[in-house]
């Protein structure tokens, strides 16, 4: 166990950049989420065509895939970002797919009956959704949304090999040097628990708060 | 490329007939044959005896290392060890057609030898205590070490010290990044899953160098030699060992013996101008034999 105590610093900085990068990408996934869900249940084709399509291509190709498609695919049409910043770019791009099939479940669940309602007293399109729907959608897909927060924060693992130091390649690089890799490995999973356990419970308190009777 | 080729093919037969010729007299050089055809003789019941009657062996090498052992669709792996293996098959009597090479790699070496899956291994095995404890080295045949590799032109970049300040790349997890990070804290090291990767990081200007063992890295120059060069100077030790059985001491002595030999010959430089020669042109001083 002294292999994990004496790196305690190296550990923190690693569930630091780990963090961020899942409360970064998270924030962004949730806003591309939002947008392409209402792409999918809008009333005009293109847009909808335009939001399977992100979803079929976001969701369908593996991370490690994706990664190096935009680490090393990028650049060469001139777009060179910090590493940490493509991290962001494909792992918010890639949840994003998932949160905006989450949201569009959530939206089935609102009956129709509360669209129709919203459209035949005046509201548009777009104050349907704002005001009446996803107020109500939201609710149902709190946990799922959760959920995919720690999934998030885990696949953030894979930007280890893409150059970004966080804390599975703070664990790579300890295994170096020190000769307890078992301790190292139970370390890094409790590391990751420390992040993923308060998520889980946090989506709960924020479940039973927005929660409401139907 | 194939007319290069030839070309050495030419100078290993050449360097091969001076060798034999240059055993004896002068008188009889007309004797010029890469494939010997006397068999030579050895003590009863030794593993060259052994090997020699049956016209046999068994030889481990890497089949995905390139210009050491790299077996691409023609059938026979080629490259610097494999060359090694067949001098040493032909020390023992025995030609091409009766070598058969085995795909030995790192994690199963130590197993293949104990066991008798291949009578010995050369694979770019490095010489070290753990292993030692397993199995026998004759050699070391070569001392490969951790080097740089920039992009074809760079000046900035001269040896271990100029990596201060630069991002340098490596992969994750692995010996030559943490003695960058050891010895050269000011670099910036920058960590990817494979060192294709870090090639492809250097080719987009997102890293300005790569360090890893000199052999992988001119494995990578092999393949782009337009756009990469290896600064050709490494900075850490990693002796190349031929595997044997650890207690058979007469097979490790004959090994022991033909490298010193081939180190005369030509025959060695013959081997190494063939396969790391057209990466690394200039070739280092073979490093002396430790019979321990």
């Amino acid at each position: 166990m002294d292999a994990v105590l004496d790196n305690l610093g190296d550990f923190g900085e690693g569930i630091r950049v780990t963090l961020q990068l899942s409360v970064v990408s998270f924030a962004l996934a949730v806003v591309i989420g939002l947008v392409i869900a209402t792409f999918r249940v809008s009333p005009v084709a293109p847009l909808r065509a335009a939001g399977l399509t992100y979803v079929e291509i976001f969701r369908n190709i593996p991370l490690t895939a994706f990664f190096a498609l935009a680490v090393f695919g990028l650049p060469k049409v001139g777009i060179t970002i910090s590493f940490f910043r493509f991290a962001v770019l494909v792992l918010s791009m890639y949840t994003g797919a998932f949160v905006s099939e989450a949201l569009r479940s959530g939206i089935n669940t609102v009956a129709a009956g509360q669209a129709e309602a919203a459209r035949s007293i005046g509201l548009t399109f777009g104050q349907t959704l704002r005001l009446v729907v996803l107020p109500q959608a939201l609710r149902t897909v709190v946990q799922p949304i959760g959920s995919l927060f720690i999934a998030l924060a885990k696949n953030s693992s894979i930007a280890s090999v893409f150059a970004v130091i966080e804390l599975t390649s703070t664990f790579d690089q300890l295994t170096e040097t020190e000769t307890a890799t078992l301790p190292l490995l139970i370390g890094t999973a409790i590391c990751y628990l420390l992040i993923t356990i308060p998520a889980g419970l946090l989506t709960g308190v924020v479940e039973r708060r927005v929660a409401f009777k139907r | 490329m194939r007319s290069r080729r030839m070309l050495s093919t030419v100078a290993l037969v050449a360097s091969l007939a001076l060798a034999v010729s240059g055993c004896g007299d002068d008188d009889d050089g007309a004797d010029v044959n890469a494939k010997p055809d006397a068999k030579p003789t050895f003590a009863a019941g030794s593993t060259m005896a052994r090997l020699s009657e049956a016209g046999k062996v068994k030889i481990g090498t890497k089949f995905d290392q390139p210009l050491f052992g790299l077996k691409g669709v023609s059938g026979n792996p080629e490259g610097f060890d494999v060359e090694i293996g067949k001098i040493i098959a032909s020390e023992l009597g025995i030609d091409e057609s009766g070598i058969e090479w085995v795909e030995s790699i790192s994690k199963n070496r130590e197993d293949y030898i104990v066991n008798g899956t291949v009578d010995f291994v050369v694979a770019t095995y490095t010489i070290n205590d753990k292993r030692k404890l397993k199995v026998a080295f004759a050699g070391p045949y070569y001392t490969a070490g951790q080097d740089i590799m920039v992009k074809k032109g760079n000046t900035t970049i001269k040896g271990e010290s100029d990596l201060a300040g630069k991002t340098v790349c490596s992969v994750t997890g692995s010996t030559p990044a943490a003695y960058v990070k050891e010895k050269i804290p000011t670099a910036k090291l920058t960590l990817f899953g494979t060192y294709t990767e870090c090639a492809e990081a250097m080719r987009n200007g997102q890293v300005e160098a790569t360090t890893t063992d000199n052999v992988i890295l001119m494995g990578l120059v092999s393949k782009s030699p337009d756009e990469f060069e290896l600064v050709a100077k490494p900075f850490t030790e990693e002796p190349y060992g031929i595997g044997v059985k650890k207690e058979d001491t007469d097979f490790r002595t004959f090994v022991n013996d033909v490298l010193e030999e081939i180190y005369e010959d030509g025959r060695y430089k013959a081997a190494y101008d063939k396969t790391i020669g057209t990466v690394q042109a200039e070739m280092p001083a073979p490093p002396s034999v430790n019979r321990y």
